[in-house]
């Protein structure tokens, strides 16, 4: 007999308050007193104390190069900087030396292109046919891509003479598998594709993906900027190859971000930027790469912010990844009862529960997304506004723009009632009929 | 909220003078790639006077009521006019709320005073007026040349 865990909750009044008290951002006002309603947290998250804790704690006591030197304070700044890692390991289920720190996810997914563009042309010590891309080979995306999943691989197609494919989204939202068949074949090399969409709110079925991949041999890039934020994530149990996400979506700092990889996959991996600290040996004529990760790693690293970023993990892991999951869930059923009650807006994304992030894009009928996001400004409210990175997404569902509520473990009841408050206002100052 | 002025929200959803015509000497396309805002801009000119300014454009009320406001107020004018009125647009536009406007020279498009306050809606309302600049520019006319009134 198997016993079901109980259900996760969302958090709970007495608990918010504690969690928001740990973001003094949020305790400000904008826009002539207006208290802050920050609902943008898929372009960047706030960052609680403990964040801006360690990483300040680096800069006073630990700061010094990370493997270089023999003195005492690099010594430990290597250890933190060590342990950063394998605490950012633990949080996604890989051992750390698949954990390479990059900028951000988007240069995490160029990392991978240029992996590839080396492997193709014979740079980058890659010793796997995993690597090589020309013509007749097919790189495979989707139209609900964030342009930085999209462009890198544009980039490698036109640079290797490899053709790129893509799956279409259905009318709900969806990514259209009924052509899985046709748009990956046994040509395809590399399908990358978003985990989370960040304006449909998508979680996509990665599983039936990733097999299929496998089964002709191709590797699965994933990008899950918005879904390692928001739920627990064991890269084990995707069954991807590589995975990328930015730090400062998910209560860490900016300049940090990572790509995960299988093992065996970074140590045939090509190299892309190099330089310091990446090599073995260099002579003249050539150079020898360490392993993986630090031959991903050129130049000194953003160490403060890997830190910064192994404390938003313990963070989150404080809150307990199912219960940010429960309470954002539960933000998100406001957010889609809310729109529903108004039908002078348009959800685009799908209306239900079910494999679904908290990003909520919609249009008003009538009023562009720049003048809403500039009414709900008005009162304090914060969304973002535009195509958010993800133009031909938006081209397919014909919305030049859409406005997009998006959540965090900080948000409240209280914010989406705030939220729809200011809404209303939007139709009068239009002449838009309700 | 005082930036959506009732001249704004009227040109917003009554746009003068839009629509592609013909003739015309030069058709640009600009966007904003910040959120998508776009307008196909045509420009007729006989010798000085601008006789025609027609355009399609496709943004938020704050770009298609400025690109309406442009239209209404250069279309017949002279190339001297249009450059005195282009500055103070600019001028206005970017002077972070200092500067109101007059509406002697750049008509209705005083009630876009409000968007200085706004540095990302300045993009906004400039869209149209730039893409008239580059139209002229391929007719071999500088829209930015200092004028001697």
């Amino acid at each position: 007999m198997t016993v079901q865990a109980p259900a996760a909750v969302a958090f709970s009044d007495q608990e918010l308050a504690r969690i928001r008290a740990d973001f003094p951002i949020l305790g400000r006002t904008v826009r002539g007193g207006k208290p802050l309603v920050y609902l943008d947290s898929g372009a960047t998250s706030q960052k609680p104390r403990a964040v801006l804790e360690a990483e300040t704690n680096w800069y006073l006591t630990h700061n010094a190069a990370p493997h270089r030197g023999a003195h005492a304070l690099s010594e430990e700044g290597t250890q933190a900087y060590e342990a950063a890692r394998a605490t950012i390991a633990a949080f996604i289920g890989a051992s750390p030396d698949e954990i390479v720190f990059t900028k951000n996810a988007t240069e995490a997914i160029n990392l991978v292109a240029y992996a590839f563009s080396n492997g193709s042309s014979g740079g980058g010590e890659g010793a796997g046919r995993s690597f090589r891309l020309g013509p007749g080979d097919e790189i495979v995306v989707s139209e609900m891509e964030h342009h930085a999943n999209l462009i890198p691989w544009q980039e490698l197609a036109k640079r290797t003479g490899a053709t790129l494919k893509w799956f279409g989204v259905t009318t709900d939202g969806r990514l259209d598998l009924s052509t899985l068949p046709e748009v990956i074949t046994p040509r395809t090399k590399v399908v990358a594709i978003v985990h989370a969409s960040n304006v449909l709110g998508t979680v996509n079925p990665i599983a039936s993906i990733v097999n299929r991949a496998h089964q002709v041999g191709a590797l699965v890039v994933l990008d899950a900027c918005q879904s390692v934020p928001h739920m627990a994530i064991d890269v084990a149990e995707l069954g991807v190859d590589l995975l990328a996400f930015s730090g400062h979506k998910m209560l860490g700092p900016m300049g940090i971000g990572v790509l995960w990889g299988r093992a065996e996959l970074l140590a045939q991996m090509p190299v892309f930027l190099t330089g310091g600290s990446m090599i073995e040996t260099v002579t003249m004529d050539g150079a020898t790469y360490a392993p993986a990760p630090q031959k991903f790693e050129a130049g000194v690293p953003n160490a403060a912010q890997a830190i910064g970023l192994a404390a938003a993990c313990d963070y989150l892991t404080g809150l307990g990844m199912d219960r940010v999951s429960a309470h954002e869930r539960e933000l998100t059923a406001l957010v889609l009862d809310g729109l529903r009650e108004r039908p002078w807006t348009t959800l685009i994304g799908p209306d239900e529960l079910a494999d679904r992030g908290g990003a909520v894009s919609f249009v008003v009928d009538g009023v562009h997304a720049h003048d809403v996001g500039q009414i709900l400004d008005a009162h304090g409210v914060a969304v973002r506004v535009g195509h958010h990175c993800a133009w031909p997404l938006h081209r397919r569902f014909g919305a030049a723009a859409t406005t997009r509520v998006s959540l965090a473990p900080y948000n409240t009841p209280e914010e989406i009632a705030a939220f729809f408050a200011a809404l209303d206002t939007v139709p009068a100052i239009f002449g838009i009929e309700v | 909220m005082d930036l959506y002025q009732e001249l704004i929200i009227e040109h917003s959803k009554r746009p003068q003078r839009m629509g592609l015509r013909t003739p015309f000497d030069a058709e640009v396309h600009h966007v904003n790639p910040t959120c998508g805002d776009e307008i196909t801009l045509r420009v007729d000119r006989d010798g000085e006077v601008l006789t025609d300014i027609s355009y399609d454009a496709l943004g938020c009320a704050i770009s298609v009521a400025s690109a309406s406001m442009l239209a209404e107020q250069l279309t017949g004018t002279d190339l001297d006019a249009a450059r005195e009125t282009f500055a103070a647009i600019r001028t206005m536009l970017t002077s972070k709320g200092a500067d109101p406007g007059d509406e002697d020279v750049i008509g209705d498009a005083v009630a876009l005073a409000g968007v200085a306050q706004y540095p990302a809606r300045v993009k906004c309302a400039l869209l149209s007026w730039m893409a008239l600049a580059d139209a002229l520019a391929k007719t071999g006319v500088n829209l930015a040349e200092e004028t001697h009134v």
